[in-house]
């Protein structure tokens, strides 16, 4: 069964503003799923709709076969969700957030208790239990919406940029611990403008630009749509003049440090030599990260222009 | 494995909102139940016992008994209007009424665990404010199940009214327009302080197009045994003004007007 079915989903709000043109999209149960696009691309709409916070012009959503406009109630039991922006009571205690979220859900109060301990022990949160929420800090608040978001133990997860402005440790530990709960069978879409993260974790992926989904694929068949490579050249001196090569750009980014960007197909060997030929010696070399990056304001961009 | 959704479910919802709800009134006291007790046992010493006195008798009775009951309904309505209209603006502004609205919880559960909030506070202030007025004029009670029951269905009813307003605010001030320059005048000519039968022809009929002439004089009736209206035609307009109230109100939730895009 798919965990989310999107059918032909518009959305245009009052103020005339088309933000979602016809989309359709699936997440099969468990996987692992990212949603990317600019600012404005229709990411949170659609979220929006799926979570019943914005209600959908046309078309169909469901999720694991609950319709989000017949059956919001059944549908809603079954999602969490981390919204972009903190939206808790920072007058109360994580704790008695947490159990009153239960509550809404129809967990039982004492199982509420429970669930609740647990939850704020696996995201180190537990020493702030009883302490108003307000004085925690920008990262604890951001994993008390994930601690609140699983408390009634949804199917499906959906993160909205839940690590913006998160420190790269506590980025890390919150990654691994939703890489549990997708292990432990949860399906988890996540959004997010650290393409990095999408690239590591994710397994599928859907990119939306003005309103429609301009690619709706794996991550590794997206990222073999890649057929350049960049790699980062450290050098033991200083280069003077950069050579000139055939199909191979070469970027200086400081004194001893290349860049060279060449097709899948070309031969490193034939790179070399040609460093070798100009008096240039390499003494490392790394792949430049962020190849999703790339791949995505490529898609984007053609989005773009095809919209244009 | 996620929650079934149920009854059972529901009730537990709905027990977690009204939880809520009296926890805060109760953790705020000082604001919630304090301030309308010193208000209202300023009124019975000025309007009661000093100038009261020189009043004499208003419907057949001393004029303090005569103000006790208009005085816990004047508590009552501002309670439970606004307990509603600060606790769900409150959530709006502060986005967490998100929490509800993407939970299975449906408008009408979500609308009577406010409501039983505000029902809550205002009963509250109402029978502290009883226990005040008892020391001024002594306990009366002619009839314990209209008393009651008025007292629950205005409490009701304004705390609907509230609801609407709280969905409409946009900004804080939008929620003090309607008490000032609505309620508090139909409330002060509403018979709190005089029977309407003093009033001459027109401005008698005029008073009678006031609903809340009716809620405090059944309330009048429930305590002392006296009224200037029928008391079927009281309930029937509360219990109609209630079944409106709660119909718009239902309506509001479901199709998210002020609260989804």
């Amino acid at each position: 069964m798919n965990a989310l079915e999107v059918s032909q989903l518009k959305k245009t709000y009052k103020n005339g503003v088309e933000a979602l043109k016809g989309i359709d999209l699936t997440v099969a149960e468990g996987d692992f799923f990212a949603l990317l696009g600019p600012n404005g691309a229709g990411k949170s709409t659609l979220i929006g709709i799926v979570s019943s916070m914005v209600n959908a012009s046309a078309g169909e959503t469901s999720v694991f076969g609950i319709s989000v406009q017949k059956e919001r109630s059944r549908a809603m039991a079954e999602i969490g969700l981390v919204p972009q922006e903190v939206n808790f009571n920072q007058f109360e205690k994580p704790f008695d957030i947490i159990v009153n979220q239960a509550g809404y859900y129809g967990v039982p109060r004492r199982i509420a208790r429970e669930r609740a301990e647990y939850y704020l022990k696996k995201l180190s949160l537990w020493d702030k239990a009883f302490t108003m929420s307000r004085t925690m800090s920008g990262g604890m608040k951001r994993r008390l919406l994930i601690a609140r978001a699983m408390v009634h133990e949804p199917r499906l997860l959906i993160l909205d940029e839940p690590t913006a402005g998160v420190d790269i440790e506590i980025r890390r530990s919150m990654w691994k611990f939703i890489e549990e709960i997708n292990a432990a069978g949860t399906t988890v879409i996540l959004t997010t403008h650290y393409l990095e993260e999408a690239e590591n974790l994710c397994r599928n992926i859907a990119i939306i630009d003005q309103g429609r989904i301009v690619e709706d694929t794996s991550v590794k068949e997206l990222l073999s749509k890649l057929d350049i490579e960049t790699f980062v050249l450290d050098l033991r001196a200083p280069v003077e003049q950069v050579p000139s090569m055939d199909g191979i750009e070469l970027v200086v980014r400081d004194a001893t440090t290349l860049e060279a960007s060449l097709p899948k197909s070309r031969s490193l060997t034939r790179l070399f030599r040609q460093l070798d030929e100009a008096g240039i010696e390499v003494i490392s070399m790394r792949n430049k990260a962020n190849r999703l990056e790339e791949l995505f304001m490529r898609m984007v961009n053609l989005g773009g222009e095809k919209a244009a | 494995m996620s929650v079934e959704v149920s009854a059972r479910s529901y009730w537990i919802g709905y027990q977690t909102i009204l939880i809520k709800e009296v926890t805060r009134i109760l953790r705020i006291w000082a604001q919630t139940l304090i301030p309308p007790v010193i208000t209202m046992s300023l009124y019975f010493v000025i309007f009661g016992a000093i100038i009261g006195r020189r009043v004499g008798e208003m419907g057949g009775m001393p004029y303090m008994d005569f103000i006790v009951p208009g005085l816990i309904m004047l508590s009552v309505i501002t309670n439970s209007y606004g307990n509603i209209t600060s606790s769900f603006f409150g959530a709006k502004f502060g986005k967490h009424v998100e929490e509800l609205l993407v939970s299975p919880l449906p408008p009408w559960i979500i609308l009577a665990g406010y409501v039983s909030g505000a029902v809550f506070r205002a009963l509250t202030v109402g029978v502290l404010v009883w226990l005040v007025a008892a020391v001024f004029s002594g306990f009366h009670m002619h009839n314990l199940l209209v008393t009651f029951s008025i007292l629950l269905l205005t409490a009701i009813v304004f705390s609907l009214a509230g609801f609407i307003n709280a969905i409409y605010a946009r900004k804080f001030d939008d929620i003090s327009i309607i008490p000032t320059f609505v309620l508090q005048p139909l409330t002060y000519l509403g018979g709190v302080f005089f029977s309407v039968s003093l009033l001459p022809g027109v401005a008698q009929q005029i008073a009678l197009v006031n609903p809340i002439v009716y809620m405090v004089n059944a309330f009048r009736y429930g305590l002392l045994g006296v009224s200037d209206v029928s008391l079927w035609l009281a309930y029937a307009i509360i219990l109609g003004f209630g079944t409106v109230l709660f119909a718009v109100c239902l309506n509001l939730l479901s199709r998210g007007v002020g609260l989804r895009s």
